[in-house]
């Protein structure tokens, strides 16, 4: 692995972003929007602010599981990506490379959405603003990572565009938003113990409810990120220099 | 066979063979590329010229045999930046601008980066895109985005150069000037494996290699093919040699079917 072509692979899949003006005008203004309608259906009821956090942490989730995993597939079919590794590129480079782009990308993300949830919706959490962004951007780092890794089982776009309900839903529903993970049956929660983004969600609501839970958000966190780096190993392992 | 320039040659093949789909692409194959040549690499479309010019590169997954290529096993480490490499597909971004993805193939060939605009720079007037450095490679015709295609190939001038159909689809200007530039960097020193499966780009080889279900019918100079076969071109030359290996495939088990 070298930094030189991390950051190189990291600012040459930003500038392909750059060019594509609907992708991020999309990227930044759906999760508001959503966020609004939230607020909005919910107004004068305490339902905003029990899950506005949460999806805080879910919506970067699937939106950058969606645009890697389309990306890469893109990557994986033009050519380019064999191309790349006849070249003294390291997969860890081209792996890594993709995780900062996207996952600066996340970043400015959740700064919106937050700024805007907080500000403009007027959500309120016990926890620190930062924290939110902090585990928004893990949260999409994990998505990432994840739509990397799927990407390699889709052999078109149409295939990696349902990998995103097939993939994430059954997170989104065991994950705790519908009802509380220790209410589900018993099978089904210990499913839910082993998705990753039950413990984004579980970050979120601690932040919502406790203002000084940095060290029981941390555990969370980490455990997401371990998911994120199980991701990327499984990522690298389906990026074959030599293929039949 | 001959070996032109010092040392090991540019590709040797020994006893390759790749299987896909379960049947065997290249059921057997041994073959020696010399240094500094334009070989041209001819055959009917599906004939193997793309998997055997991918086990060259080390990116075919083989079923045995060896693939040494400058000396080294083919897709090792020491190789990377020393071949380059000119895939069908076009294999560059097209969301990108020609110089930005000039820029990166540099970056990632590890140019120092002091001198990567100028490589840069260099590579857009060999394949005469200089005027359009800062279009976005989509919004390109078919012959420019190859040409991009070809520069990112020639960054860091490499030693030699896999190029697989680099001239389809172009208009006749433009497969001379492509042309001139392959016998240019030959004249200095580069090896070319060139595959086509138009058959009148081989008077513009060093040498052929005429390649049909997996099987070399022919490796010799263009002259050579000619004389061997009696034929006025190799398109001719080319069905006679398909015509004498069925013959030689109906005998009996006896000699080999190999023409060297």
């Amino acid at each position: 692995m070298n930094p030189r072509l991390t950051m190189a692979t990291a600012s040459r899949v930003m500038r392909q972003v750059r060019h594509d003006h609907r992708t991020i005008v999309l990227l930044i203004v759906v999760p508001c929007v959503l966020l609004g309608l939230l607020a909005w259906i919910f107004n004068n009821t305490p339902v905003f602010d029990a899950l506005g956090a949460p999806l805080l942490g879910v919506f970067p989730f699937v939106v950058m599981f969606l645009v890697t995993s389309v990306t890469t597939l893109r990557e994986r079919q033009s050519g380019t990506l064999e191309r790349l590794l006849t070249l003294p590129l390291a997969k860890a480079d081209l792996i890594a490379g993709y995780a900062i782009a996207f996952g600066a990308l996340a970043a400015l993300q959740a700064l919106i959405a937050t700024g805007f949830s907080l500000w403009v919706l007027g959500l309120n959490v016990a926890g620190p603003a930062w924290l939110l962004v902090l585990v928004a951007v893990v949260d999409a780092v994990l998505g990432s990572t994840l739509g990397l890794f799927v990407s390699a089982f889709a052999t078109s776009e149409f295939q990696a565009v349902q990998f995103m309900p097939a993939f994430v839903l059954p997170q989104f529903l065991l994950c705790g938003l519908l009802i509380p993970r220790d209410e589900l049956p018993d099978v089904l929660r210990v499913i839910s113990d082993f998705l990753p983004l039950s413990y984004a969600v579980d970050a979120m609501r601690t932040i919502t409810v406790q203002s000084s839970a940095t060290g029981e958000v941390a555990g969370d966190v980490l455990i997401v990120l371990a998911f994120a780096l199980g991701a990327i190993a499984l990522g690298a392992a389906t990026l074959r220099r030599r293929t039949p | 066979m001959m070996n032109g320039g010092g040392g090991s040659p540019a590709i040797a093949v020994h006893d390759l063979r790749v299987i896909r789909g379960g049947r065997a692409v290249i059921p057997g194959l041994t073959l020696s590329v010399p240094r500094g040549q334009v070989v041209g690499l001819l055959g009917p479309n599906g004939c193997g010229k793309t998997t055997l010019m991918r086990c060259v590169m080390g990116v075919q997954k083989i079923a045995g045999g060896t693939v040494e290529v400058l000396g080294r096993p083919a897709g090792s480490k020491p190789l990377r930046d020393r071949v380059g490499y000119v895939t069908q597909a076009s294999s560059v971004y097209t969301d990108l601008s020609v110089a930005e993805n000039l820029s990166y193939f540099a970056a990632v060939l590890k140019i120092p980066r002091r001198k990567v605009d100028a490589e840069v720079a260099r590579v857009m007037g060999l394949v005469d895109l200089t005027d359009w450095a800062g279009w976005r490679v989509g919004a390109l015709s078919g012959g420019q985005e190859s040409r991009v295609t070809l520069g990112a190939a020639l960054l860091g001038t490499p030693e030699m150069l896999v190029l697989d159909e680099p001239t389809v689809g172009l208009d006749p200007v433009l497969r001379r000037d492509l042309w001139d530039l392959f016998r240019t960097l030959s004249s200095q020193g580069v090896t070319l494996l060139v595959s086509s499966h138009v058959m009148d780009e081989a008077g513009r080889c060093d040498r052929l290699l005429l390649m049909r279900e997996g099987v070399m019918l022919a490796d010799d100079t263009p002259a050579g093919v000619l004389a061997a076969t009696g034929a006025p071109d190799v398109e001719a030359a080319f069905l006679s040699l398909v015509d004498r290996a069925a013959e030689q495939a109906e005998r009996p088990s006896g000699e080999s079917a190999e023409v060297g």
